[in-house]
């Protein structure tokens, strides 16, 4: 699949702006664990319904997050596609072995240099 | 440089990681058969490791804790699945609770180790790491949240705060 190289810069300024806010993060990880309603969310934050329907909209934006009706209340998930894409669990991952690696190499040496 | 190769099929949620040394093949086995080297290198440089476990034989039991730079530990372990020195390691990592027992709803990882000489006397490492399923991916994303990627956070957090933008 071929992206538009400028649309992904777009993306991902969409989702690290998003991500850049402590309680947007956390409301990330919370609706990526169940999914919440707005007044919930609301409730756990010390600020207004419309502070946090904003953030919720950032989130959307990015796309980290989906909105549903669900009768009065408006459900909110989290799109692990997208968090996938921004927290990169290989990348992350990769980071840890090329670390362990690195020290690894240099026990080797250390012991190849006793001989 | 150590690492020649790096693979990531996630389709079928593995990482598969080459690297070559110019050290003899028992002498790169011994950095997983001695805890006393792994735990050298195993953990993160700012949380290091201590193997009180090490049984590397089939269905054998590893333990170890990190303990980070405020003094606050994690533990993990791992079961042995295969083995067979010095070529072949293969072992579920999973994570385990203060006393060090596995914590069953948390997500394991399968690791595959293969070591082969190479003809001029070093040797080459295969890592090769897969998660069982997304959701335990995904759990690992939702975990790193909290804790790993905090670090990465705070280096997007400057990042943004480069450019003086408006919101």
């Amino acid at each position: 699949m071929v992206v538009d190289m400028s649309e992904r810069e777009v993306e991902a300024d969409l989702i690290f702006h998003a991500l850049a806010d402590a309680t947007r993060r956390d409301i990330v990880r919370l609706v990526l664990r169940s999914e919440q309603s707005v007044s919930g969310l609301a409730r756990r934050y010390p600020m207004s319904f419309a502070a946090v329907h904003k953030h919720v909209a950032v989130l959307e934006r990015a796309g980290l997050v989906a909105k549903r009706r669900h009768g009065r209340e408006q459900l909110v998930r989290g799109r692990i596609e997208t968090a996938r894409r921004a927290y990169g669990v290989f990348e992350e991952l990769e980071a840890v072995w090329r670390t362990r690696l690195d020290k690894f190499e240099e026990i080797l040496s250390e012991a190849d240099d006793a001989r | 440089m150590t690492v020649t190769d790096v693979r990531k099929d996630r389709d079928h949620m593995t990482m598969t990681m080459t690297a070559e040394f110019d050290s003899p093949i028992e002498r790169v086995w011994e950095m997983w058969s001695n805890p006393r080297k792994l735990e050298r290198w195993w953990g993160p440089p700012t949380y290091p490791a201590t193997f009180t476990d090490h049984d590397l034989s089939v269905g054998g039991r590893v333990s170890y804790s990190m303990t980070g730079p405020e003094g606050d530990r994690t533990h993990g372990w791992w079961i042995v699945r295969a083995i067979d020195a010095p070529n072949h390691l293969e072992f579920e990592d999973g994570f385990a609770d203060e006393f060090g027992h596995p914590e069953p709803d948390m997500p394991t990882m399968t690791m595959r180790v293969s070591l082969t000489e190479r003809s001029n006397g070093g040797t080459t490492m295969i890592v090769e790491t897969t998660f069982p399923s997304v959701e335990a991916m995904d759990q690992v994303i939702a975990m790193g949240m909290e804790e790993g990627m905090a670090a990465a956070m705070s280096q997007i957090d400057a990042l943004l705060d480069e450019p003086a933008r408006s919101s």
